[in-house]
């Protein structure tokens, strides 16, 4: 298929519909209204089924049904609504069901404004909602990578019968680039296997619940979805590494469109004889821990750059495990770094550091 | 061309994003790498819009700029909030029949169009917008002629019978554009 120039919240509903998702409930939310209002249209021309709502709480309880049924299913929110249906994605977590969730973070807390943020990496990666249970979070840094990943985490979501999260800032759901599509549409609906709600006519009846009384069976229960989360941890990590080849001055961590900003500032800077590298998670659960660790051990020092105030760190902070210094830079609140304000972050590091670059 | 950054803005409306997507759009279709980044804050419905495309042989690294290497402006609040951020020896374009000021870049390339009459001239006041998008591709070359003209019928192809005077408004600037130029 040729290149089309799309909005990154279309290309994600275009994504879903060539993955075989044909089933999405939802709720309008600034800045990812546009995947519903996508959806609404493309989906009645593919034969499909497009909800909206009466609620967040609603659309992510609606997504737990379908999938218990057996359908490919597609919710999208942004930051406020991703924490109202946090509650339900700890009973399909539970239920263990294969759905896929887009998060087009906007700034926070609270209702916040509309504006980009990361300000919920903490959310997506760590404490989503009560219970043990993990997600697998996958965080584009491109229109092109939005689309890729979204088909990629339908066929995780199935592989594992397990949630998963696309994770992108405001800009990757409003701005346009260019964007290919795979011709081939995958045929819905997904295996049912062994556990999917299809009607118990001469078989024995299948229930889905996560009420477990009995604690010998929910330790089992939790210790499947740990072994489960393992398998994850061991197969699926994916990362970018940027100009890492060598020693390098200064290894910047970042994801998703902040990674871009800061391969721009890098760029500026090599023209001064300065080697930085970029790390980019791709998946920030599991996060690629042994990877970075090998690329840290190259850099004199580390920064993490995150529209936030100081989240991803935590992990770069796990994955260095005391073996170089790490300094932060971010902006939260709507605002986004510029290279230039990337440039000058990276100067302070470069300093601390003892680089530098060419003689001036 | 390396790379080329575009800031385009106005009030909400005069149609700098549409302008913007015409631009990444035939830049596109020519092989080149291009991103679209709107503005899309609460300030947008009737406020100022701007929009950055970006135009590269490379992949675009950050998409959004704050120092841009050109500037079309279609009123005063966007040449006094951007002005100044042009890079030095970049290009400021000006919707001069609404900015009655000068802008007092020195360093750079300083174009004033009357988009506003020559849209009218071209037989539609409300396509000044491509104006200055004609007078800018006529000015740097950053696509070829034809190919906006193109994204003008694709854009239109529903509503055809404003495809003449919106392509007329493009040319119209485009030939401004080339006579400033020539004049350099």
């Amino acid at each position: 298929m040729a290149k089309v120039l799309m909005k990154g919240n279309e290309a994600i509903g275009e994504a879903a519909i060539r993955a075989g998702c044909v089933h999405f409930f939802g709720y309008p939310i600034t800045p990812q209204s546009e995947v519903p209002e996508y959806l609404a249209k493309r989906l009645p021309e593919v034969g499909g089924r497009f909800v909206q709502a009466e609620s967040e709480v609603a659309a992510s309880n609606m997504i737990y049904g379908a999938a218990g049924v057996g359908m490919r299913v597609l919710t999208t929110s942004s930051s406020p609504g991703i924490s109202l249906m946090a509650e339900a994605l700890s009973y399909i977590a539970a239920c263990e069901l294969p759905v896929v969730l887009v998060n087009i973070m906007r700034a926070g807390p609270g209702l916040g404004g509309i504006l980009p943020s990361q300000g919920d990496y903490l959310q997506a990666t760590k404490g989503t909602a009560h219970g043990d249970f993990d997600l697998i979070v996958l965080a584009p840094d491109s229109v092109q990578e939005a689309v890729r990943l979204v088909i990629s985490a339908f066929e995780l979501a199935e592989k594992y019968r397990n949630p998963v999260m696309v994770i992108g800032d405001g800009m990757i759901g409003q701005m346009m680039e260019p964007v290919e599509f795979p011709d081939e549409v995958k045929g819905p609906p997904l295996d049912p296997g062994d556990w999917a709600l299809t009607g118990c006519a001469g078989r024995e009846k299948r229930i889905i619940n996560s009420l477990y009384l009995d604690p010998d069976f929910a330790d089992r229960h939790n210790r499947k979805l740990k072994a489960k989360f393992e398998r994850i941890r061991e197969a699926e990590q994916r990362w970018e590494a940027y100009n890492c080849d060598g020693p390098c001055d200064l290894l910047v961590v970042s994801f998703g469109m902040m990674s871009r900003i800061c391969k721009t500032a890098i760029e500026e800077l090599k023209a001064e004889g300065f080697k930085i590298g970029l790390f980019r998670p791709i998946t920030l659960k599991p996060y690629p821990y042994e990877a970075l660790r090998k690329a840290a051990d190259k850099a004199k020092r580390i920064i993490s750059i995150e529209m936030n105030m100081g989240q991803m760190i935590e992990d770069v902070k796990l994955a260095a495990l005391g073996t170089k210094p790490i300094d932060f830079f971010g902006m939260a609140g709507g605002l986004v770094p510029s290279p230039d304000d990337v440039v000058a972050a990276l100067r302070d590091s470069l300093k601390k550091a003892g680089a530098g670059g060419k003689a001036r | 061309m390396a790379s080329t950054e575009v800031l385009m803005a106005g009030f909400g409306g005069q149609g700098m994003l549409l302008s913007g997507k015409l631009l990444a759009h035939a830049a596109m279709t020519l092989g080149k790498q291009v991103s679209w980044l709107p503005s899309y804050g609460p300030e947008m419905r009737g406020g100022t819009a701007n929009v950055t495309v970006c135009v590269s042989d490379k992949p675009v690294g950050s998409p959004y700029i704050t120092r841009p290497t050109a500037l079309l402006v279609m009123n005063q609040p966007s040449l006094e909030k951007f002005g100044s951020r042009v890079r030095e020896g970049g290009l400021i374009v000006i919707n001069s029949s609404l900015i009655p000021i000068k802008s007092d870049r020195a360093d750079c390339k300083v174009l004033y169009v009357d988009a506003a009459e020559l849209a009218r001239k071209a037989g539609t006041a409300r396509a000044a917008n491509l104006v200055m998008l004609g007078c800018y591709v006529g000015w740097s070359d950053i696509v070829e002629r034809e190919s906006v003209v193109k994204e003008i019928e694709e854009e239109f192809s529903s509503k055809a019978k404003f495809i003449p005077a919106n392509v007329a408004a493009y040319e119209a600037g485009y030939e401004a554009g080339l006579k400033l130029r020539g004049g350099a």
